[in-house]
């Protein structure tokens, strides 16, 4: 797909993720603006699924370990067609099923649930187990927060997805710099990340996570890497496509106020239309 | 007497028993395959073995993922690490998205021994009970061991099983039409005057109490119960409309745990005194594991004084 048709797929999802947030009154903006381009990457580029059926056990795999990032996964699972895009207007309400963190039961097209940071590397890991296991040639894929690479159990899963060599796994770090306390390195440092993955076994690759055409390429790098897992490290913007939101780590887990949501709404509506 | 046999040694060899025929079971250890005896699946079906190292957490996570492929993994630590450390994994990426995973706690309670209390996990029961979903069970000894492994393989969903390190007597062997399911206590025996209901190693600690309440014309009932979630809240009412007092052993705290799991059913179905024996909210210490099951008065002595706080009770 063309990264013009990319990107406008892209502020199509913020759109649908900031109505989301908005009616729900909650939710996460910040990290699902940052992460939100590289999903629709994955899922217009580089997964191997098909919505239609959804549970095709030879399916490509995506756990998204920073749950709270939901707006942007169920808004790209909506756009890709795996459930009606009105859905998102149930997002958080106690009378719909579609949870506050991803979850996997209820909302069709979701790998695995998530929200309990540090999880969702060790069950990529496990999905890619099985298929080395099972002789099938599906991807397993797994997206981190920054701020939730500081949990131990990611850097347990990293030295078990390289001693598994698992070249069907592919990681990636949405390094926005921010989280809820304050900037990441100032709340406690990851840096030099690069340097860490690589020392843990893994084919380290820094891109753009605004840049469908550097992401794409990296995902395709990581297909032709042999005997060991990839970990992309997409560099973002938290709040990437609205104005006020941008690197504000007050965003982090904020719902914009109606005037908030209309000024967001009109910029990203430009953005479309530019 | 029958024959001394750990209980999971009995469950290492059921294991590889029924897990070598299943080619969905993928078993998993975090560096204590020799003293969970998952080794012993290892050894016969090596490629459906994974160690994770000392990572529990990761352990978890990745029995999680292997699950939605339609695995059954069946993960392995003691106790402590299986139930405690790692009770966030096990409740966000194993209970709530329903999977089917096996956690199987060895070298649960005090009579871990030696190790001392760092080791001696007297939490478990209450900790994996208490999440939605989770099916716990202990056996009490090896031949029950054998059933409950086949019966969580083919129960489909999270099921945590407590196992112990130490031999114990192998009793269920006698039962006259002994048939293990999820979820249904088992009489052992008659009694009127008060029902004891143990689970894991605390049953022959039972059957043994009985022999002293015996000779002081205390006819007492004896209910195995294996399955702690969903517990069998039939043959416990019955127990207390008939027994009209109730006596729980455990080797656990006797807080939250299977007491407090019988206690929950007889107050709202069948009010009647409901004493908790086990440990008594404190740690373990180090010890052959005899010594120190005595020492805290975990064994049939023990059950026996709770029996008579009960009779004191009974109207």
């Amino acid at each position: 797909m063309e990264n013009k048709q990319l990107a406008g797929l892209a502020t199509q999802a913020r759109l649908l993720a900031l109505d989301a947030v908005h009616t729900a009154n909650s939710g996460h903006l910040g990290g699902s603006f940052s992460i939100v381009d590289a999903l629709t990457v994955l899922y217009f580029n580089t997964l191997r699924v098909d919505p239609a059926n959804s549970k095709d056990p030879d399916r490509d795999r995506f756990v998204l370990s920073k749950g709270h990032c939901s707006p942007a996964l169920y808004a790209v699972l909506a756009l890709r067609g795996y459930f009606p895009q009105e859905d998102m207007k149930k997002f958080r309400s106690i009378h719909h099923h579609m949870s506050g963190h991803v979850e996997m039961n209820h909302v069709n097209g979701v790998d695995m649930s998530a929200g309990s940071l540090g999880q969702g590397l060790s069950a990529a890991v496990g999905m890619a187990l099985a298929g080395k296991l099972d002789g099938k040639d599906y991807r397993v894929y797994a997206a981190m927060g920054d701020g939730e690479i500081a949990e131990g159990q990611i850097w347990e899963a990293a030295m078990a997805a390289a001693h598994y060599k698992l070249d069907n796994l592919c990681g990636m770090v949405d390094v926005n710099g921010l989280q809820i306390d304050g900037p990441t390195d100032k709340v406690l440092s990851s840096a030099p990340l690069a340097d860490k993955f690589r020392a843990f076994g893994w084919h380290v690759i820094d891109v753009d996570g605004h840049d469908f055409g550097a992401m794409a390429a990296a995902f395709d790098e990581a297909k032709t890497v042999q005997g060991k897992p990839t970990m992309v490290l997409l560099h973002t913007v938290k709040g990437k496509g609205v104005s006020f939101m941008e690197n504000q780590v007050g965003w982090h887990g904020k719902a914009p106020s109606d005037e908030e949501y209309q000024q967001a709404r009109t910029e990203l509506l430009a953005r479309l239309e530019a | 007497m029958g024959e001394k046999i750990a209980t999971r040694a009995a469950y290492g060899d059921s294991l590889k028993k029924y897990g070598k025929e299943n080619p969905r079971v993928i078993v998993l250890d975090a560096d204590l395959s020799g003293a969970t005896y998952s080794n012993r699946f290892a050894q016969e079906v090596p490629e459906r073995f994974l160690n994770c190292g000392i990572a529990e957490s990761n352990m978890v996570g990745i029995a999680a993922g292997l699950a939605t492929t339609g695995k059954i993994p069946f993960l392995h630590s003691f106790a402590m690490f299986a139930a405690g450390r790692v009770y966030d994994q096990v409740r966000n990426s194993v209970a709530y998205p329903r999977l089917n995973v096996k956690i199987v706690g060895t070298h649960a309670g005090l009579s871990v021994g030696e190790d001392g209390a760092t080791h001696q996990c007297i939490e478990d029961i209450a900790l994996m009970r208490v999440i939605p979903g989770m099916t716990v069970v202990n056996p009490c000894d090896a031949f029950e061991a054998d059933a409950a492994v086949k019966a969580v393989m083919d129960y489909e969903g999270p099921c945590y099983l407590r196992i112990g390190r130490n031999p114990v007597e192998v009793v269920m062997d006698q039962i006259p039409g002994y048939h293990f399911e999820l979820g249904k206590g088992i009489l052992l025996r008659e009694g009127s005057d008060v029902a004891i209901l143990a689970t894991g190693i605390m049953v022959q600690e039972s059957l043994k109490a009985t022999e002293a309440l015996a000779a002081e014309g205390i006819n007492a009932r004896v209910i195995n119960i294996h399955t702690i979630k969903p517990i069998d809240r039939e043959i416990i009412e019955k127990a207390a409309r008939e027994c009209g007092a109730i006596v729980t052993s455990e080797e656990h705290n006797v807080l939250a745990g299977f007491g407090s799991a019988v206690a929950e059913v007889v107050s709202e179905t069948c009010p009647v005194p409901v004493v908790r024996h086990g440990v008594n909210d404190v740690f373990g210490r180090s010890g052959a594991a005899q010594q120190v099951l005595d020492a805290y008065g975990v064994n049939a002595a023990g059950i026996v004084e709770a029996v008579r706080k009960a009779l004191a009770m009974k109207k």
